[in-house]
């Protein structure tokens, strides 16, 4: 892989709206949360900085689906399982925390208890340590969707047949969760989480800290990404989504670009859970719903494929308006979140920023003077 | 015609007499001192009393027992109390008035499973022979009485109804094999040992147990038995396994053949096919809601109804979506994909605002309800038979359709080659329209069959999405007998894995399976074979 320089992945112009994006998220957001007194006009409440920090960790999700779908053409119906792991993993991690604090105030976690164990599961070792929590966060994905990739890429998988199989998976994951013998809590999964690093995990403060830590991660990784897809790399990787075939009579071997991507992804998608579990205080198997996964590759469709801020576009449009449909009439989400699905794959192929673009072109056509002078004519 | 009416009064009549001996005359037959020794006084010398009238085979004590066992029976003294809606005097029959003081006969547990046997035992003389099988079937496992036995013993030798008599054998040998003659204790076992059943089973090691059998020779024989009736039961048991593996496998055929249809044809796969199978159902519960309605006398025929409905209904919502939705993705599967999720997810918001969010209630009618026994612990439910026959049934005429008619040749050529079949004169547009039409017709046939054995709510669909996708990948495309192969396969194999390690595990089991498959055959079961990439 060879990598442009850094400042070279964008132009001026786009880094300094980034730079502005960067600076309001992480600066203004947070001070107009904290400083401004609640009855103010520019105040901004917890449940927004909540709500936010959540669509933040949809964004990455949405960032990793576009690498894999926008640009390598492979369209994943699993993504909710990484994601889901990668909270689980850091979940762990925060059920130690809990301590001597849960109902039965056992040195386990009240489900365990309840299960009548004695002690921790193999697999629990050690994840009362954060680094080898977070280590796990990108391990246990990574090696998952390595594994799977390996054999589904082998056997040349793809299409809507590796869609459906990602979704079968994520379906058998979720039946293996839902059982209180696998060791996460069943039914309920984690919940109650009280402390965060020893710190209490319910201040503003800590909200906040973990409003920005996502916020710059999404960031980083949008950059990073955005350097894999103008590399070398990333143009075989666009190869692969519009012509396979050749790219293999070429003499690469797609089955080396497509893994390293998707295992990329899924670890992304690893992040992006274990970041949303803090904030959200919850996570359980219906993350892994195959309706869940269907949702986030409608976010990367609405926003934009193969554009990287698309889909984090995406995100934030799709879980915003749920966010106000499920409050204002719950009963026509399901309607409108339908129609967005064929609306946007039947008029906006290429998303949001597409329209955008197309409308940028339209105008750029109507002050060029030679458009002009036909007209005159 | 006549002829056959005159037989069955024959055999009515003397039921009649009967049922009216027993229901509306007062027990003349049993004496007096009888039915106060049967009322009154301890338990023991009241078993010895239902003894008497059980060896005396006195069909007319039946009324009096059933009263006592039934709790109506109040005693003063010398005096019995008959309290129904109003009271009588239990021996002459004249109705009186309750005294203030009159106790009730109080029945304990044995004294409740005597009286009961000894009904049963009477009923056994019943000219009906269901009667007569119920009351023998009642009598296996109650505990052995000298009067009883003599009384079943004298009723076997002149029974004529083969399942009555066999029963009835089964009853004397579970009776007998507590007699203290070796002989006859090992000629029960060996009845015993015929009926392979769950009872016979617990009576054989109820006698094993503890210090109920001391002969060797005789431990030896009921063990034997024993095994010879457990691997006889486990040998129902995998019958019955296959059975429902069978039932699950027509109904994923089901699901899967019209799922099959439109993926071999059109290269897309329908998300919103699981909701068709839901449509397909609630049409049956408007059938069923309309013959409710304006034709009960012959609900048990409103099926003939639901299945065309159900067909012309998803078929038409199906070619809806084809000319609305799908039309404008060709050469998109993904989006296709994605946007028939998005009719999923809307055809399931339409239904919950029409019906409601609760299951509404499918009847299966009468024929369709109970089952045929072919063991005691092997049971096939009419309604699972129906769907089998009904899913081969389906994929007859769907051979039918695509081997034998002109849409059948003009789908078969589109699914093979798009372009050359539009250069030959195939109106492509039009066959995609009425092929979609069809799988989502045939879905909602899944539908029919569906509310006949679970569950009809908005989210009927979603749970068989997943598995209906697999029959499609593991059957291979475009091929009826990929999707048949599949389909059963997959039935039998998670049913008989369920068997070993529960249904979640099976399940994530045949998912881990389908993948490994389709490892070694990438193209399914049945592949095309052809020359394209891509």
């Amino acid at each position: 892989m060879n990598f442009k320089s850094i400042s070279g992945l964008y132009d001026s112009r786009s880094w300094t709206y980034l730079g502005i994006a960067v600076a309001f998220l992480c600066l203004i957001f947070p001070a107009m949360n904290l400083l401004t007194p609640v009855d103010s006009l520019f105040h901004i409440s917890d449940y927004t900085v909540a709500l936010s920090g959540k669509i933040l960790c949809y964004a990455i999700v949405a960032l990793a689906i576009d690498l894999v779908w926008g640009y390598t053409g492979i369209l994943s119906l699993g993504h909710g399982l990484f994601f889901a792991i990668g909270g689980y993993a850091f979940g762990m991690y925060l059920m130690r925390q809990i301590g001597l604090d849960g109902s039965y105030h056992s040195n386990l976690p009240d489900f365990m208890v309840f299960l009548d164990w004695k002690a921790y599961p193999w697999y629990w070792k050690f994840t009362d340590h954060l680094w080898y929590a977070l280590f796990l966060v990108v391990a246990v994905p990574g090696v998952l969707a390595f594994i799977f990739g390996f054999f589904a890429f082998r056997s040349r998988i793809k299409g809507v047949y590796f869609s459906i199989i990602t979704q079968a998976m994520t379906y058998a994951f979720m039946l293996l969760f839902f059982r209180n013998e696998t060791g996460f809590g069943g039914n309920n999964g984690f919940t109650d989480f009280k402390r965060l690093m020893g710190y209490s995990i319910t201040t503003p403060h800590m909200r906040l800290f973990l409003f920005v830590l996502t916020c710059v991660t999404l960031i980083s990784l949008l950059i990073v990404s955005r350097a894999i897809v103008n590399s070398k790399f990333g143009r075989v990787l666009t190869a692969i989504r519009d012509a396979e075939s050749r790219v293999m009579f070429s003499g690469y071997n797609p089955l080396h670009y497509k893994l390293a991507i998707w295992t990329f992804s899924a670890m992304v998608c690893g992040i992006a859970g274990a970041l949303y579990v803090p904030q959200v205080g919850i996570i359980n198997p219906s993350e892994m719903s195959p309706s869940n996964s269907i949702e986030i590759a409608i976010w990367a469709a609405v926003g934009g494929r193969g554009t990287l801020i698309g889909p984090l576009l995406g995100a934030g449009i799709v879980n915003g308006l749920k966010s106000y449909f499920t409050e204002a009439f719950p009963e026509y989400w399901l309607y409108f979140l339908g129609l967005l699905f064929i609306l946007s794959t039947l008029y906006l192929p290429k998303g949001v920023v597409g329209l955008i673009n197309q409308l940028k072109e339209k105008k750029l056509i109507k002050m060029d003077p030679a458009n002009k002078l036909e007209e005159v004519k | 015609m006549i002829k056959t009416q005159l037989a069955m009064m024959k055999i009515l009549y003397p039921v009649a007499v009967f049922l009216l001996l027993v229901h509306a005359t007062q027990s003349w037959a049993l004496t007096p001192e009888q039915k106060l020794n049967l009322a009154t006084g301890d338990n023991d010398s009241r078993i010895t009393a239902l003894g008497k009238v059980s060896e005396s085979g006195d069909v007319s004590a039946i009324a009096y027992l059933q009263s006592l066992d039934d709790d109506a029976i109040k005693f003063k003294g010398n005096q019995l109390f008959l309290v129904g809606d109003s009271v009588t005097d239990a021996i002459t029959g004249k109705s009186v008035t309750l005294p203030d003081d009159a106790e009730d006969v109080v029945n304990n547990n044995q004294m409740r499973s005597e009286l009961d046997a000894t009904i049963a035992a009477l009923k056994l003389f019943s000219k009906d022979p269901k009667v007569r099988l119920e009351s023998a079937k009642a009598l296996i496992g109650t505990d052995p009485s000298e009067g009883r036995l003599t009384l079943i013993k004298r009723v076997e030798k002149t029974e004529t109804d083969e399942a009555v008599k066999a029963t009835l054998a089964q009853v004397s040998a579970s009776i007998e094999i507590n007699s203290p003659n070796k002989d006859t204790r090992m000629a029960a076992v060996a009845k015993l040992k015929e009926g392979a059943n769950p009872n016979n089973k617990e009576i054989l090691a109820s006698r094993l147990e503890g210090d109920g059998e001391k002969d060797p020779e005789v431990r030896l024989a009921i063990q034997a038995a024993l095994n010879s009736i457990e691997s006889q039961m486990a040998v129902y048991d995998k019958i019955g396994q296959a059975f429902t593996g069978l039932s699950l496998g027509s109904i994923l055929l089901l699901a899967a053949l019209g799922l099959a249809v439109t993926y071999g044809l059109m290269g897309v796969i329908n998300m919103a096919h699981g909701e068709m199978m839901m449509i397909g159902a609630y049409a049956t519960y408007l059938a069923q809601t309309f013959f409710q309605r304006f034709l009960p006398g012959y609900f048990d025929w409103y099926l003939l109804l639901a299945v065309p409905f159900a067909f012309v209904v998803t078929a038409a919502i199906g070619i809806v979506i084809e000319r609305l939705v799908l039309r404008h993705l060709y050469g998109r599967p993904l989006e296709t994909l994605l946007a028939t999720w998005g009719v999923s997810l809307i055809l399931m918001q339409l239904v919950r605002t029409v019906f409601g969010a609760q299951n509404v209630e499918v009847e299966n009618p009468v024929w369709m309800s109970g089952g045929v026994q072919l063991a005691a612990n092997l049971i096939l439910p009419n309604n699972r038979i129906c769907i089998i026959a009904f899913a081969i049934a389906v994929l007859i005429m769907m051979w039918l359709l695509i081997t034998k008619t002109r849409l059948g040749l003009f789908i078969r050529a589109v699914t093979q080659n798009r372009g050359m079949a539009s250069c030959t004169g195939v109106n492509t547009s039009k066959v995609d329209a009425m092929a979609f039409g069809l799988g989502s017709g045939i879905a909602g046939l899944a539908g029919v069959a569906l509310s006949q054995i679970g569950n009809v709510g908005p989210a009927l669909g979603q749970s068989y999405i997943v598995d209906s996708f697999m029959v499609v990948v593991l059957g291979g495309v475009g091929q009826l007998a990929g999707a048949v192969y599949a389909a059963l396969g997959l039935g039998i194999v998670s049913k008989f894995l369920e068997g070993i390690a529960g249904a979640v595990l099976a399940k994530i089991f045949v998912l881990v399976i389908i993948i490994v498959f389709i490892q070694k055959r990438p193209q399914g079961l049945f592949a095309f074979k052809g020359r394209s990439l891509d």
